[in-house]
């Protein structure tokens, strides 16, 4: 079978499940970011696909764009975890429960 | 054989996330995330997006994980002991799988993606030139917020990361 835009579109499909599983089922908040930086990328991947066999530029220039925004946002994101990790001294999930209830 | 190579990247990216979801230690899912994050650099290069390709393995492998890896370090993130899945994350996994299912299944079956067919134009996005003249011309206010967005991330880590008064 010869590889098209379907299988492209499914291997990133697969990895945008895999990532938003490991963000249901993982309970250390930086397991859960990695997870979804995966989800993220799998979203690039689609987006450059559809780009390619659509023909044009506007693609592959967003993926360059959200590839940059997903730099700043890590960057900040970490930065919250280790500021919860002062006050709370744990990053595990379940421990984080202040606005139960 | 372009064939035989994405089969081969597409099964090493997909086992690659598996263990990033899987393994206990943090530490192993970090390394996991840099080689599905290469496996899929090399599916960009089979969609010809060069570019993209080298930027991945830069700014996500080189970057994003080592930031990741630095944090795990200055944490001293304890191996998780044995968890149980609750049958809520079940249930709500496999509602979001089965939603994903049927997109790729509407997306597959359009008339849309019929059109397209088996010619393939051609790839714009593999000449750096082509991405410096679109980024310079076309996309030059994004380009600008983007710069402005990195210098705000860059504020708010020092002003999160700075130690309070009040501590």
């Amino acid at each position: 079978m010869t590889v098209g835009l379907e299988q492209y579109i499914a291997v990133s499909a697969a990895l945008f499940a895999i990532g938003f599983f490991g963000v249901l089922r993982r309970k250390n908040t930086l397991v859960i970011y990695m997870c979804l930086e995966l989800m993220l990328n799998a979203c690039n991947l689609g987006l450059i696909a559809f780009s390619r066999y659509h023909g044009g530029m506007s693609g592959s220039v967003f993926v360059f764009f959200t590839i940059t925004v997903a730099a700043a946002e890590v960057a900040v994101g970490l930065a919250i975890i280790v500021a919860l990790f002062r006050k709370r001294q744990t990053v595990q999930v379940p421990a984080l429960n202040a606005l139960k209830n | 054989m372009t064939d035989l190579f994405f089969y081969l990247f597409a099964t090493f990216t997909l086992g690659c996330a598996f263990g990033v979801v899987f393994s206990r230690n943090p530490v192993n899912a970090a390394m996991f995330l840099i080689m599905t994050f290469l496996g899929m650099a090399s599916l960009f290069v089979l969609l010809e997006a060069y570019f993209l390709a080298v930027i991945q393995i830069l700014v996500y492998a080189g970057a994003v994980v080592v930031l990741f890896l630095f944090i795990i370090m200055l944490l001293d993130v304890k191996e998780e002991n044995t968890h149980r899945v609750t049958p809520l994350t079940w249930v709500a996994s496999l509602i979001g799988f089965a939603l994903l299912i049927l997109g790729v299944v509407a997306i597959t079956s359009s008339d849309n993606i019929k059109a397209v067919g088996d010619t393939l134009p051609e790839a714009a996005g593999a000449s750096l030139k082509n991405f410096g003249y679109e980024l310079f011309t076309t996309y030059q206010l994004p380009m600008q917020v983007t710069g402005f967005l990195l210098l705000i991330a860059m504020i708010g880590v020092i002003v999160l990361s700075k130690r309070m008064k009040t501590d």
